[in-house]
């Protein structure tokens, strides 16, 4: 009897047996060797998962990122730059304390993991790769495992009273090569409110996880851009826990970028809580954009909404995964799911993949996935007002995308959201 | 004003010819009305002059002031004082009315070469008109004609009609969906915009809108072509009598 050749490795399996944690003994220590177990047990993504049909995972699990061209902003003023707001910046992942305020703010304690690491105990020591692990069945998330068990910084953010402004991470990217890895971790006691947004392309390919933990009463509000760098690539998961009638809103705007995968994790573990997860994304050639939501209702008369709106020209490439799991005794579950995209030529393509799955039978639960043109007899009737095809498709299309810009609540952030989309159409303008 | 010479139109889709040789002219000053039976050809003369698509022009033409309005594309038909209001106006989620108003007007402001309107003038403006046409600021809050009453969009109409002031203005049915009240109030507004120096064509079913806005004169159209025109007394007749009397008589 001949012996079985052994098998060769493959490559994502040869990258995963030689990575090991971050140097030092630390709290984080244990959560990161669990996190790398995981990994290893449940291998990178690839292309044959169901969970990948729509993205190929693989220059964001290979080895070395690939090389992505720096976009110059020119003189164009920074997002929020007029929004009152506490300033944190990373360039290609690394923390830049010159350009960030200081960190100390009334009501909130804002460290860096890289340096609450250092401590012997810290209340991270209980919740950092908790939510992720958690998010990790019943669909394997690879990408978070492995930030959770390299990430050695990112920011430590526990509100326990009123905060006075946005915290806003600003994420730079400067080197073509960059590779880099953020792990965020927020925690809300219970009948606090914080806003934190989020800004950049970070770097030529980033890993980011966010935890969120959101105790009761508590409210937290995000916005996110993506930056305008278009070769960069992104893989980004939100992990939330929601407390008694806690509210999570987040909204993110996609404009650009060949790769960008936008994970969003939610459980709804306490009643009469509120989770809205909205998205605008812009992409022209070959931007490919992935939103991937997966919302667990697990409590009483819950709400939540998904609202994600792509607008996709040239041959761009948008996708959409929404779940909503209605656990058993999750009555009163009210959820609500949209995903809708407008194509502005023939060669573009929306991939949308909408699922409920229920479990209680006391529940209302709708979706709705559409992929349209512009509405010609609306641009007929503005036409005839005197407003050019040009400008009456952008107003069109800027209309299209308002139902997931109008889930932010602050106006201010609203508007500037609102005028970078339209920044992006009338520099496509024809 | 308006100067339509031997108009004759297909649908783009297929071969069905619509007008049929239209020959028509509106001074300024003046108000035409044209009537006629359904399928007459009175909608699709409104949607031709304004330039909306699926129509082709096979044989004549329509000049606004002179320029030939056919080569032009919707916006600038608008821009040289053309304004259609629409039988059916459209529903815009998402862009607000005041939006939509606004950017209607300093296009066409942009497109003469003229200033723009200043936010605080176009909102005394608006505010002054909405106001006659008991539009409130709620409604010109909402998005484009969303959730409007059949009299709500048609009062709409009108109110842009009153902010851009066109020269030229077509009444496409504007009094289907209203009721008395209604049409009071739409006439009211557009007999406020009668002006010497400017032209109305009201497309109507009925002679009860002229009731309200008088016009100079009649047209009745038929079968893609203008087959009878006279004075008020023509639309009275209609009323009277129906349609049959004055096609048999002109057949």
């Amino acid at each position: 009897m001949m012996a079985a050749p052994q098998a060769k490795m493959t490559a994502n399996q040869e990258y995963l047996a030689g990575l090991h944690l971050p140097d030092g003994a630390t709290w984080a220590t244990a959560a990161r060797g669990a996190a790398l177990d995981r990994l290893r047990a449940m291998g990178l993504p690839e292309r044959r998962d169901e969970y990948w049909k729509f993205t190929r995972p693989d220059t964001l699990t290979q080895a070395e990122a690939p090389r992505a061209a720096l976009f110059d902003n020119g003189d164009e003023a920074e997002i929020f730059d007029g929004v009152e707001r506490l300033r944190i910046v990373f360039v290609d992942g690394v923390f830049d304390a010159e350009a960030s305020d200081d960190l100390t703010l009334e009501g909130v304690r804002i460290e860096r993991l890289a340096e609450a690491g250092q401590s012997d105990i810290h209340w991270a020591k209980d919740t950092y790769g908790v939510l992720e692990e958690r998010g990790q069945t019943p669909v394997a998330r690879p990408l978070a495992a492995l930030n959770t068990a390299l990430a050695t910084d990112g920011v430590l953010i526990h509100v326990m009273g009123a905060v006075s402004k946005p915290i806003n991470l600003i994420y730079v990217h400067k080197s073509e090569t960059s590779d880099a890895i953020l792990h965020n971790l927020i925690k809300l006691d219970s009948g606090t409110e914080v806003t934190v947004l989020e800004n950049g392309p970070a770097a030529a390919r980033f890993n980011k996880v966010m935890e969120v933990e959101i105790g009761d009463n508590a409210t937290f509000h995000h916005v996110r851009t993506q930056g305008r760098d278009h070769e960069r690539r992104a893989a980004t998961h939100i992990f939330a826990r929601l407390g008694t009638e806690s509210a999570f809103k987040s909204f993110t705007m996609t404009a650009n970028g060949v790769m960008t995968r936008n994970e969003c994790v939610i459980e709804l573990t306490g009643d009469d809580a509120i989770a809205h997860v909205a998205g605008a994304a812009m992409g022209d050639g070959d931007f490919h954009q992935d939103d991937t939501v997966f919302i667990t209702h697990d409590a009483e008369r819950c709400e939540s909404r998904q609202v994600f709106k792509k607008v996709l020209r040239n041959g761009a490439t948008g996708v959409f995964q929404g779940k909503i799991l209605v656990k058993a005794g999750a009555q009163k579950t009210d959820g609500y799911q949209i995903s809708q995209s407008l194509l502005l030529d023939g060669d573009s393509q929306f991939l949308a993949k909408p699922e409920l799955e229920i479990y209680a039978d006391d529940v209302a639960c709708s979706h709705g996935s559409t992929s349209g043109a512009i509405d010609e007899d609306a641009l007929y009737y503005l036409r005839a007002r005197g407003v050019p095809k040009s400008i009456a498709t952008d107003l069109l299309t800027l209309a299209f995308l308002a139902e997931a810009v109008e889930e932010i609540e602050d106006e201010g952030l609203r508007e500037e959201i609102n005028s970078r989309l339209e920044g992006w159409l009338v520099r496509r303008r024809g | 004003m308006l100067e339509i010479k031997n108009l004759h139109v297909d649908l783009e889709e297929e071969e069905k010819t619509i007008l049929k040789g239209v020959n028509l002219t509106v001074e300024a000053g003046k108000v035409h009305a044209i009537m006629g039976p359904n399928g007459s050809g009175k909608s699709t003369l409104s949607y031709v002059l304004s330039g909306r698509d699926g129509y082709r022009v096979t044989e004549g033409s329509a000049t606004l002031e002179g320029v030939d309005i056919l080569a032009m594309e919707p916006e600038e038909r608008a821009s040289a004082g053309l304004f259609l209001a629409f039988q059916y106006p459209v529903e815009i989620p998402g862009v607000g009315n005041m939006t939509f108003l606004r950017t209607a007007m300093n296009a066409q402001r942009k497109a003469r070469g003229e200033d723009e309107i200043s936010a605080a003038d176009f909102l005394k403006l608006v505010r002054a008109k909405a106001k006659t046409l008991k539009i409130d600021a709620e409604m010109l809050k909402r998005p484009v004609n969303v959730g409007f009453s059949g009299g709500e969009k048609k009062r709409n109409e009108i109110l842009q009609m009153a902010m851009l002031e066109p020269k030229m203005c077509i009444l496409d049915e504007t009094d289907s969906g209203l009721d008395v009240d209604a049409m009071k109030l739409v006439s009211e507004g557009v007999n406020a915009l009668r002006d010497a120096g400017r032209g109305f064509l009201v497309i109507t079913h009925y002679q009860r809108l002229l009731d309200h806005i008088k016009p100079d004169v009649v047209h009745i159209m038929s079968d893609g072509r203008i087959i009878k025109t006279g004075g008020p007394e023509l639309a009275l007749e209609v009323e009277k009598n129906g349609y049959a009397d004055i096609l048999s008589e002109v057949a």
